[in-house]
C-alpha cells in the first residue's frame, strides 16, 4: 500500500514520542521532524532514526513542501496559528496538538468521521481525549444533562505550558464535553499529583443522565468505548465497573502509556500523540491525503 | 484600628466542607454581620474548594457562591471578604465575577509543590487591586527547602502574603516554627498559617506561627471546618489578648456570633473522632472526611483503613474521587481474604 506522508512540527516531547508511534503506522511514512534548536534530543534521535532533519523552523519546510501531505503541529498556540497559515495555503493538512483550536475539536471515537475532510483538526487536551470518549458512550445509551470529568496526572507529566496556562485546559476540556461528549453542561477539573513514584493518569467521570434505569445500556455502551479507544491507546482501562446512584453514573479510568518516549506513566501524554495518530491513520486509509505520485 | 496580627475567618469557606457546602443566604448573612460587628477584618467566602467548586466530585452548592459573598458584603461595614481559587478547579473569570460580588481579597491555593500553576491567578488578583495570597497546601507533605523554593514563586507572581497550609492538621509545633522561620528568612512576603484540629494542635500550631513571624492567621467559629475544624477564632481571639498581640477581635462578640449562630446550625460537633485524628495523623486531607465516611458506608469497610490508604498513596487536595476506588479495591480485597 502507498503510504501517505507525513511530517511532525516541534521536536519537543511530544513530537518526539509521536515520531515513535507513526512508525509503527501501516499508512503513514513520517519523512521530516521539523524543530527550532539543532541540539534538541528529539531532532537528533529524528536523524539517527533516518528521518530529514529541519531546524530552522517552518521556514526550511518552505522549499521542501513535497516532503509530506499531512503534518503534526506539537509546538505553541502562537506558533501554529502562522504555520497554519503557511500549510494551509500549500494545501496540507494538519493535525494540531497545541491548544491553538483553529479547526474542529476531534476525539477519535466520537467525531473523528464528522472531520475527516478538515483541512485542520485539533485534539482538545490530555483529559478531554482520556474522558470525552466515555461522555459520549453514556450520551448514546441515555442523554446525559451534565458531565464532569477530574483528570489527575503526575507532576512530572505537566509541562510549564500546561501550567503556565492551566485555566486553558480547563476551559478547553469543559467545552469540548459539551460539543463533542454530547452533555448539556459540561466541566472539567485537573489535578497535578507528586507522588513518588509518579502515578499513571487517572480520570474520573461523572455525570448525571436524564432518566434513571439505563444502567445495562450505559455499561455496554462504555465496554464498547472502552475496547474502542484501546485500539489506539492499549494501556487505557476502567478500573472497576462503573457506580450508579440514582441519576448519577461514575466511570474511573487510568491511562498507562505505552513507553515509547515518554515514560509509561504518562498516559495522559501518550494518549494525545496516540489519538493524534490515529487521526492520521484514519485520513490516510480514507485516501483523502493520498500522496500523488 | 493598630494590629499585630490579623485574623482571618474561614467558617463561611472551610466550614462549607462540614456543612456539605448548604450554607443558605440567611446563614451567611448572620455570621458575616457578627464577624463584622467583632471587628474581624478579613473573612473568607465560597464553595469549600473555592471558586469553581461546586460540583459533583466536591458536592454541589446548596446556593450559588456569588449569592453568598453578595449577601455577606452587603453586612460589612469595615471587614474584607476574601475568597479562595483553586487552579485546576476554578478560573480566572471566577475570580473576576467574584470581585463584582465584593471580594477584597483572593487567596490562590495549590499543592504545596505546584505554585507555578497559579502564576496568572496571583497576577490577576493584583491586577484587580485585590489583596493577594499564595496558599501552600498539604505543606507538610513537603521538605523545607521545597516550601521556600515554592513560596518565592509566588512571591514572583505578586503574592504579597503567603501561607503555611496545614490542611490535614498533620503539622507539630516545631515543624510549624521550622517552615515559617525559613520562611521569613527567605522571602519579603508577609507570611501566613492555616491550621486543622485533627490532632488537637491547631491553637498551638497557630501560636508557634506567630511567634515565629506570622502576621496572618486563620480560624472558624466553633472550628467549623474540614475534618476536625480549624483553629477556633474564639479562642485565639482569646488566647491573643492573653498574649498581648492586638488582633482587633473583640472577645465577647466573636463568642456570641461563635454560640449564638454558628452553634445553631453546626450539623455535628467539630470533635476530633477516630477518622479525623486518623487524617492528621496519617497526612490525609482534611475535606475528604465526609466522602470517606459515605464511603465506608457504602462498601462496608472501615473509613480509617480509606483514610490510612489515601495517606500512603500520597493523595493530595481534590482527589476525592480517589476515596470510592479505594473503598471499593478494600471491600474487594477483603471478600477475598474471608
Amino acid at each position: 500500500m502507498n503510504k501517505c506522508k507525513v511530517g511532525i512540527i516541534g521536536s519537543g516531547n511530544i513530537g518526539t514520542d509521536l515520531m515513535y508511534k507513526l512508525e509503527r503506522s501501516d499508512a503513514l511514512e513520517l519523512t521530516v521532524m521539523i524543530g527550532i534548536d539543532p541540539d534538541s534530543e528529539g531532532l537528533k534521535l529524528a536523524k539517527d532514526r533516518g528521518y530529514q532533519v529541519i531546524n530552522n523552523g517552518i521556514d526550511g519546510l518552505l522549499d521542501k513542501m513535497e516532503l509530506a501531505d499531512i503534518f503534526f503541529d506539537a509546538t505553541t498556540a502562537k506558533a501554529h496559528a502562522h504555520h497554519h497559515d503557511i500549510l494551509s495555503s500549500y494545501g496540507k493538512k494538519v493535525i494540531d496538538l497545541t491548544p491553538a483550536a483553529i479547526g474542529p475539536f476531534v476525539v477519535p471515537p466520537a467525531n473523528l468521521e464528522e472531520h475527516l475532510d478538515a483541512t485542520n483538526v485539533n485534539m482538545v487536551t490530555c483529559g478531554g481525549q482520556a474522558t470525552i470518549p466515555i461522555v459520549h458512550a453514556i450520551n448514546q445509551a441515555c442523554p446525559v444533562d451534565y458531565a464532569e470529568i477530574v483528570a489527575t496526572v503526575s507532576s512530572k507529566s505537566a509541562g510549564p505550558g500546561t501550567r503556565a496556562n492551566i485555566d486553558e485546559f480547563t476551559r478547553t476540556t469543559s467545552r469540548a464535553i459539551e460539543k463533542i461528549g454530547g452533555a448539556n453542561k459540561g466541566k472539567a477539573i485537573i489535578i497535578l499529583n507528586p507522588a513518588e513514584p509518579p502515578i499513571n493518569m487517572r480520570d474520573t467521570i461523572h455525570v448525571l443522565v436524564a432518566e434513571e434505569g439505563k444502567q445495562e445500556e450505559i455499561k455496554a455502551s462504555i465496554k464498547r468505548m472502552v475496547k474502542y479507544v484501546q485500539e489506539y491507546v492499549p494501556g487505557y482501562r476502567m478500573s472497576g465497573e462503573p457506580l450508579f446512584d440514582g441519576k448519577q453514573v461514575s466511570v474511573f479510568v487510568e491511562v498507562e502509556g505505552a513507553g515509547d518516549f515518554f515514560p509509561s506513566y504518562s498516559g495522559n501524554l501518550d494518549i494525545m500523540t496516540a489519538a493524534a495518530a490515529k487521526i492520521g491513520n484514519e485520513m490516510a486509509k480514507k485516501g483523502l491525503a493520498v500522496t500523488k505520485n | 484600628m493598630k494590629r499585630d496580627l490579623h485574623i482571618v475567618d474561614v467558617t463561611l469557606r472551610d466550614g462549607s466542607h462540614s456543612m456539605r457546602h448548604a450554607f443558605t443566604e440567611e446563614q451567611v448573612k448572620q455570621v458575616a454581620k457578627g464577624l463584622d460587628q467583632s471587628g474581624v477584618e478579613y473573612f473568607e467566602v465560597s464553595h469549600g474548594d473555592g471558586l469553581g467548586g461546586s460540583t459533583l466530585q466536591y458536592g454541589f452548592s446548596k446556593v450559588n457562591e456569588l449569592k453568598l459573598i453578595e449577601a455577606a458584603a452587603a453586612q460589612c461595614s469595615q471587614a474584607k471578604i476574601s475568597v479562595l481559587l483553586l487552579p485546576g478547579i476554578g478560573i480566572k473569570e471566577d475570580l473576576e465575577d467574584a470581585v463584582k460580588a465584593g471580594a477584597k481579597m483572593v487567596r490562590v491555593a495549590t499543592h504545596v509543590t505546584e505554585a507555578d500553576v497559579a502564576k496568572q491567578h496571583l497576577q490577576l488578583g493584583r491586577k484587580l487591586g485585590l489583596t493577594t495570597v499564595g496558599f501552600l497546601m498539604m505543606a507538610h507533605m513537603a521538605p523545607v527547602e521545597k516550601l521556600v523554593e515554592q513560596a518565592k514563586l509566588f512571591e514572583s507572581y505578586g503574592a504579597e502574603i503567603v501561607y503555611v497550609t496545614d490542611s490535614a492538621g498533620a503539622l507539630l509545633p516545631h515543624q510549624v516554627t521550622e517552615r515559617i522561620k525559613a520562611l521569613k528568612d527567605n522571602i519579603s512576603c508577609e507570611i501566613g498559617f492555616h491550621g486543622h484540629n485533627n490532632l488537637s494542635l491547631a491553637m498551638a500550631n497557630t501560636l508557634a506561627a506567630v511567634e515565629a513571624g506570622a502576621t496572618y492567621v486563620d480560624g472558624s467559629l466553633r472550628c467549623l471546618g474540614a475534618g476536625s475544624g480549624n483553629t477556633q477564632t474564639e479562642v485565639m481571639a482569646a488566647v491573643f489578648e492573653r498574649y498581648h498581640y492586638q488582633t482587633g477581635v473583640e472577645l465577647y462578640p466573636i463568642m456570641d456570633v461563635a454560640n449564638d449562630v454558628v452553634a445553631k446550625f453546626m450539623p455535628r460537633p467539630q470533635e476530633i473522632n477516630g477518622s479525623s485524628l486518623i487524617m492528621g495523623y496519617s497526612g490525609v486531607y482534611s475535606s475528604f472526611l465526609l466522602f470517606a465516611q459515605e464511603a465506608a458506608e457504602k462498601f462496608g469497610v472501615d473509613e480509617r483503613d480509606i483514610l490510612t490508604e489515601l495517606g500512603r498513596m500520597q493523595a493530595v487536595g481534590g482527589q476525592e474521587d480517589l476515596i470510592f476506588e479505594v473503598a471499593r479495591e478494600i471491600a474487594e480485597q477483603q471478600k477475598h481474604t474471608v
